[in-house]
């Protein structure tokens, strides 16, 4: 059924439109302000729709106007896929469907919640971390150039065509998209997201931390051969990367306790500074 | 500094300031910031070193709902500026002054970010005039209030004496600079505890740690884990007794003619 309304839908936005809300959409955040956030934004990137279906009615032009400037927050990226669903239900109305301005609200409210539940932790909490971690580890291990750029090109590669193709759904599927946000696919996207985060996490604890701890516990000289055992010898026998895993936990308490991170960091410092003042860390 | 170098670095300070709130093309993640600050000033190798340690430090200083995180705009250019310009810092010093940079960054972001609440408010007596050109024209001057914001401090570290930065840093004694560079091996931490309490729940911690045994123990390259970590997410998502009861509803419906609209969005997603 909702197919068949599809295609009797007298379209009027343009591929032009398409190509201009997706430019438009990557300056969201530009008039970010602690009162409504990325309202101004939104706005900006409606401006080519709005254009198209109001031009010459100052009266419906207004309207539009105020209606993109409420209330919004979400991941940066998913605003494409809110967008292409305003974008459709602009259009409708614009063909003269019922759809109030309280409709359009809602769906906007009601989307963007559930939006950064998913776009969050793909994109900031596994994307570019991801990207981010392995770029980092080319550039010290003096692989020149080509870790910046991979960082560069493979982050805006995924941004981009996932800004693309979430505008093109959101249009194409307009309001059906909003009836299954409960539905599977979304909580297998954000579980599966969330999974493959922590694992890399994991894998960065011991893998991108350098701590050393040259304090002597032992020495035996057995046969003329002297070994000397530190502290960080032991350390490795019990398991390598354990004490950069108990600090991790010790930050993760701390962020939880509602300490500020930049705290958390000049706390690192100090714990640097006072290690090797003692000589514990070197 | 020659007037070319200059030019360029408050181009890539300007670009790195609206990138830093837009946080679209991450212009302003430390590997790409201080590497354009190396090219603008003619010191691209210690840009990317100093830029690949500080990014480990910010990786997850991330804008997440109203809560404004340190500024690595401001870190990465300035520490950059100082790293590979003439005052000539090591790495390891550049690193140290990062961190309250980033902090003096958040602060003027707080207050910038303040101020544009008024400028919407502008933007809402321009739409009541459906004057679309007055918000394009207010949201660009935003941008370029955000972009000043780290353009114009870095032109006055340009102008501070490298003389004068040296002196003040030789003036830190020993166990302050080798303490400060022994943290930034291990200050990494705090941004990984930031992006697990993101994500964390009881369903995901056991991959966390099968994560820190294979690293810890094995010798596995980081592709050859992302590899693992996509199969492994695979796998779960799969076989999870949760995904399973809906996705046999969920297959059940694709056969009929009333498909439901989770039907098309997984349709939509195969098409693509």
């Amino acid at each position: 059924m909702a197919d068949n309304e599809t295609v009797e839908k007298q379209k009027r936005l343009t591929h032009g439109d398409m190509v201009k809300t997706f430019w438009r959409a990557g300056f969201l955040q530009g008039s970010w302000n602690y009162e409504r956030v990325q309202n101004v934004g939104f706005c900006f990137q409606m401006i080519p729709t709005i254009k198209r279906l109001y031009k010459g009615d100052d009266k419906e032009t207004a309207a539009a106007l105020q209606r993109h400037l409420t209330f919004m927050q979400t991941t940066p990226v998913m605003t494409s896929l809110i967008g292409g669903i305003s974008m459709a239900m602009e259009e409708e109305r614009a063909n003269g469907k019922p759809i109030d301005d309280a409709t359009i609200a809602s769906v906007k409210v009601g989307t963007m919640g559930p939006m950064a539940g998913v776009g969050d932790p793909i994109f900031w909490g596994t994307i570019r971390p991801v990207i981010a971690s392995f770029a980092a580890s080319l550039a010290l291990s003096g692989s020149g150039l080509l870790a910046p750029i991979i960082f560069f090109v493979a982050w805006n590669a995924i941004r981009l065509a996932s800004r693309w193709y979430l505008q093109k759904i959101g249009y194409d599927q307009g309001t059906n998209i909003v009836a299954n946000l409960g539905g599977s696919l979304i909580q297998k996207l954000t579980t599966g997201a969330s999974i493959l985060g922590m694992f890399i996490m994991g894998v960065l604890v011991p893998r991108w931390t350098t701590i050393n701890f040259p304090l002597v516990i032992s020495k035996a000289t057995v046969n003329g051969k002297t070994t000397v055992m530190t502290l960080q010898g032991i350390f490795d026998e019990l398991l390598p990367g354990l004490i950069p895993l108990l600090l991790t936990f010790m930050c993760i308490w701390l962020l939880r306790k509602k300490m500020n991170a930049i705290w958390l960091i000049f706390l690192m410092f100090a714990i640097g500074i006072f290690g090797y003042w003692i000589g514990l860390l070197g | 500094m020659s007037a070319i170098s200059v030019i360029l670095l408050l181009i890539v300070a300007f670009l790195a300031g609206v990138d830093v709130v837009l946080d679209e093309w991450e212009l302003a993640q430390p590997l790409i910031a201080c590497t354009l600050v190396g090219l603008a000033l003619g010191d691209v190798s210690s840009g990317i070193l100093l830029g690949g340690q500080l990014q480990l430090i910010a990786i997850g200083w991330m804008n997440i709902g109203s809560a404004i995180p340190p500024d690595a705009a401001l870190a990465s250019i300035v520490s950059a500026v100082l790293v590979c310009g003439p005052a000539n810092l090591s790495v390891s010093n550049g690193i140290a002054i990062a961190i309250p940079l980033a902090v003096a960054g958040q602060v003027l972001n707080i207050f910038v970010r303040s101020l544009i609440v008024l400028m919407a408010h502008v933007v809402d007596s321009r739409a009541k005039a459906a004057d679309i050109k007055g918000i394009d024209g207010i949201h660009y001057l935003d941008m370029v209030i955000q972009g000043l914001r780290i353009a114009i401090p870095t032109y006055i570290v340009t102008i501070v004496s490298p003389q004068a930065v040296q002196g003040a840093l030789n003036a830190i004694p020993k166990v302050i600079t080798k303490g400060l560079s022994i943290a930034g091996g291990f200050v990494v931490v705090v941004g990984f505890a930031m992006v697990i309490n993101m994500m964390a729940n009881n369903e995901v911690w056991p991959f966390f740690f099968i994560g820190f045994v294979l690293a810890a123990i094995t010798k596995l390259n980081l592709i050859a884990f992302g590899i693992l970590g996509v199969c492994i997410a695979l796998i779960y998502v799969k076989l999870s007794p949760r995904f399973n009861a809906q996705s046999t509803v969920v297959e059940g419906a694709a056969g009929e003619e009333t498909s439901s609209g989770g039907d098309d969005i997984d349709r939509a997603l195969d098409e693509l």
